[in-house]
């Protein structure tokens, strides 16, 4: 079955939408797809791509205006009587084709306060962990960054507040972080002032788009929320802050 | 002359899977100046797609366990041809580098005491792989680059290297380009790790990426450095066989771990079917010993299907060649089978084997939890590699550094699943250490300016003149996939190699006249003709490596010598480039075993 693609061709400067027909066979995904078009019509198509099963979040982009790994969109889910159109990921900008400049999320995943783990429970250097508190930091430490839930972030796609808020991949990892086990830094002033937790407004569109499946608003972001709330804004404290001046 | 920028170093690391990360990590502590070189962004190498586990005898689940043990299991796994002086290193040091993990912000799953939990996997006598459900790769790739980012090291991100470059004859450094603009960019540097992974794009069926294309070990070679082993591919038994399209995906062995069995089309358990001489005493008398052997049954030996990959693989291409395989060309692995003898199966697989379950509903459209799945051999891992000093993991050229799947000497014939992981750790923190030794005996020299020269002019030579004439680089890949997955796969003959090697003779004259449309900027298209001369190179390495030896040994396969040759189990294969540019191939003496080494191999018989 053949079928119509419009892919993004362009650079920083500008691009349009480019029409490219290639046949389709049983089990093919959109990056099977890309590929293909690539191999044969547009040998200079820019695409990211790694693993090919989910796993490394490398071929991020837009499909029929819906961010998706291109690699777990089955074509048999998509409507092929329509042209499918794929676009870059267009909350960064972009350096060519499909391939968009995203080393801001690593830039800023650096400023988050390091591991830092309490001393060793045993003499080896060892410590012993609750297998239920390694599942529960596990659900934020599958993230494979593949940032689609950064690309969908209202504040960073409409609002371009990138230099004020870290957004919910870095939020997910922060939550892994002060969710450790182990872990004794505090994070929750740096949430609250330079990460601009404050910002996310809780309308999980991070969430409907994990590929990871990954509960970004409920499990991460709100329960972070919470603390930064019992950290600065608790009545109580705030009183004791007073008296003690 | 077109320009390029210059990034000096004390030690530069190429590649930042574990092997490289771990490397840049262990350099940077000594104070050194370390950049990483990487093709793609941090995070995404292949160490990511690792399942089950982290090979270390830390002796959590079954105190019986040691280091003497683990070096045993390695050593019989790779056939004898493992250099018994890195098999018992990595033995000694992996349950260090686990632990060290740990501290660093690793979570493992736990036993119930609260220490790190460890499975059972192929070749491993006791519980041994430190996991996390199956994606311990994950884990560890991100705790080591979490890490990382505060060391103080500098990590250029979808850069590639195309040449080292060296001063006489030690390395004085690299030259690549970035692959957003196209910039070339030249890395002096006065020690040079080389971490860049497998070979897998050389074959059709692969579980391996684009990145996989040999870099490190051609980088080496055309730098003056053997190669040892490159006959030993590991094709893994489980890869996915259908749709087409995810065809040699793989499927952890931990699926045969927790229990999953294989069965032909007759519904027979075909594993039992022929054991091996060197496991018959390690192996289940019957399917009831096998399943108390993955509940964790200390008295009972391991299921068949657990084991070494080279055997289990060959069983699954016998059922497919004698007409008992599935209509897509595999056999049937179940794991669904278990709601059987546990209560909550269904929960249980997915627990273990998260990754598994998405990827089959994702992919196939199919619930592992209750149907089976059907696999097929996948090329997997490379065992040969830059031939390195067990203790420093220095090549044979000076200042040249190997770790990870590129350097060889760990795994002999056959790797043992979770050896790898173990491999790059222990490995990658040794180079790491020798290399900053060794260039903090350096003073800072001059690269020659004009090898820089001329490999920028190689590099652009794909973009002059681009005509429909040019060969298509992705074509050119293609083709030789097939040369290699029909000629030096899975089941090799000398008539077939022989063809091979012509084959990549003539492909190597069509890849001359490479051409790619457009400019420097993210061209796909330029960066898989820059790859090309790699996957020649290692391809005809493999060639000549399987062709010189006739017999059968773990993962090479010889229709026409199906049986061991005693005095060639004594020896390493070695290539290396000869004064006349051409490939030569001669074959060393494994290093003996010590004294001590051959009791340990005895008490574990």
């Amino acid at each position: 079955m053949v079928v119509n693609f419009r892919i993004w061709r362009g650079d920083a400067s500008g691009g349009q939408l480019r029409d490219y027909s290639t046949s389709v066979t049983e089990g093919m995904v959109v990056l099977d797809a890309v590929h293909q078009i690539q191999a044969e019509r547009a040998n200079d198509l820019a695409v990211r791509w790694n693993c090919k099963a989910g796993k490394c979040g490398s071929c991020s982009a837009e499909v029929n205006g819906q961010p998706k790994l291109m690699c777990m969109t089955r074509m048999s889910d998509l409507d092929t009587s329509q042209s499918i159109t794929i676009e870059p990921m267009r909350a960064f900008p972009p350096i060519r084709d499909l391939v968009t400049d995203v080393k801001w999320n690593f830039e800023a995943k650096k400023r988050i306060q390091k591991f830092t783990p309490r001393a060793p429970d045993n003499d080896d250097g060892t410590w012993n962990v609750d297998q239920g508190d390694v599942d529960r930091v596990q659900e934020f430490r599958k993230c494979i960054e593949c940032f689609l839930c950064q690309d969908v972030c209202h504040v960073l796609r409409e609002h371009h507040l990138h230099q004020r808020f870290i957004g919910p991949r870095l939020l997910v990892y922060s939550a892994a972080l002060e969710m450790h086990p182990l872990d004794t830094a505090d994070r929750t002033g740096d949430l609250r002032s330079r990460d601009g937790i404050g910002l996310c407004n809780i309308t999980k569109c991070c969430t409907k788009v994990c590929p990871e499946n990954i509960t970004i608003t409920d499990n991460a972001i709100i329960p972070l929320k919470e603390r930064v709330v019992d950290r600065f804004y608790d009545p109580l404290r705030k009183l004791f802050r007073v008296f003690s001046g | 002359m077109p320009n390029y920028r210059e990034h000096p170093y004390d030690v530069l690391v190429i590649g930042a899977g574990g092997a490289g990360l771990r490397a840049a990590i262990e350099a940077a502590s000594t104070g050194a100046s370390v950049g990483i070189v990487c093709k793609s962004l941090l995070g995404k190498a292949h160490t990511v797609m690792a399942e089950g586990g982290v090979a270390a005898a830390l002796a959590n689940v079954d105190e019986r366990d040691g280091w003497r043990v683990h070096f045993a299991d390695t050593m019989r796994g790779g056939q004898y041809l493992s250099q018994p002086r890195m098999a018992e290193i990595h033995a000694q040091e992996a349950p260090d580098r686990v632990r060290e993990l740990e501290a660093w912000g690793a979570l493992f799953d736990r036993t119930q005491e609260g220490r790190i939990l460890q499975r059972n996997f192929g070749g491993h006598k006791y519980p041994r792989l430190a996991h996390v459900g199956d994606r311990t790769g994950l884990e560890m790739i991100r705790t080591l680059q979490d890490h990382g980012i505060h060391q103080g090291i500098e990590v250029h991100m979808e850069c590639t290297v195309t040449t080292l470059l060296k001063d006489g004859e030690r390395i004085a450094g690299a030259f690549g380009y970035d692959r957003e603009r196209g910039r070339f960019m030249v890395f002096p540097a006065k020690a040079v790790i080389v971490a860049t992974g497998g070979v897998g794009r050389a074959f059709r069926i692969t579980s391996n990426s684009w990145e996989y294309t040999g870099d490190g070990h051609s980088l080496a070679y055309h730098a003056g450095a053997e190669l040892i082993d490159m006959e030993f591919v590991q094709f893994h038994p489980t890869g996915m066989v259908w749709p087409p399209s995810v065809k040699g995906i793989l499927v952890t062995e931990g699926v045969r771990g927790e229990g999953g069995v294989l069965k032909n089309t007759e519904g027979r358990r075909f594993m039992f079917d022929d054991i091996p001489e060197l496991y018959r005493n390690q192996t289940a008398a019957d399917p009831e010993e096998g399943w108390r052997y993955t509940q964790g049954d200390r008295d009972a030996n391991r299921p068949p299907e657990l084991l070494t990959r080279d055997h289990v693989a060959r069983c699954i291409v016998r059922e497919i060649k004698e007409g008992r395989g599935t209509e897509h060309g595999g056999v049937f692995l179940d794991i669904a089978w278990i709601k059987e003898r546990l209560p909550n199966a269904e929960e249980h697989i997915k627990r273990k084997l998260p990754s598994m379950y998405h990827q089959f509903r994702e992919l196939a459209g199919i619930d592992i939890t209750k149907v089976p799945m059907e696999v097929g051999p996948t090329t997997h891992y490379i065992m040969g590699g830059i031939r390195v000093d067990a203790e420093t993991q220095m090549s044979t050229v000076e200042g040249l550094f190997a770790a990870g799947e590129c350097a060889a000497g760990l795994h002999g014939a056959n790797r043992l699943g979770g050896n790898s992981l173990s491999d790059l750790l222990v490995f990658g923190k040794r180079a790491g250490e020798y290399a900053a030794r060794f260039a903090a005996e350096r003073a800072t020299e001059s690269y020659p300016k004009e090898q820089a020269e001329a490999a920028a002019a190689a590099a652009l030579e794909p973009l002059d003149g681009h005509t429909s004439q040019g060969q298509n680089p992705y074509k050119l890949q293609s083709d030789l996939q097939d040369v290699m997955q029909d000629g030096v796969g899975i089941v090799r003959k000398e008539d077939e190699m022989k063809e091979a090697l012509r084959r990549i003779d003539r492909l190597r004259r069509r890849a001359a006249n490479v051409s790619v449309p457009g400019n420097r900027e993210y061209n796909n298209g330029w960066h898989t003709a820059l790859d090309l001369e790699h996957l020649l190179t290692v391809s005809e390495a493999i060639a000549r490596s399987a062709l010189g030896r006739p017999e059968s040994r773990g993962a090479q396969f010889r229709e026409d010598y199906p049986e061991k040759d005693a005095e060639l189990g004594k020896l390493n294969t070695v290539v290396w480039r000869g004064a006349d540019g051409e490939m030569q191939v001669r074959f060393d003496p494994v290093p003996e075993l010590s004294e001590e080494q051959k009791k340990i191999i005895e008490e574990n018989q």
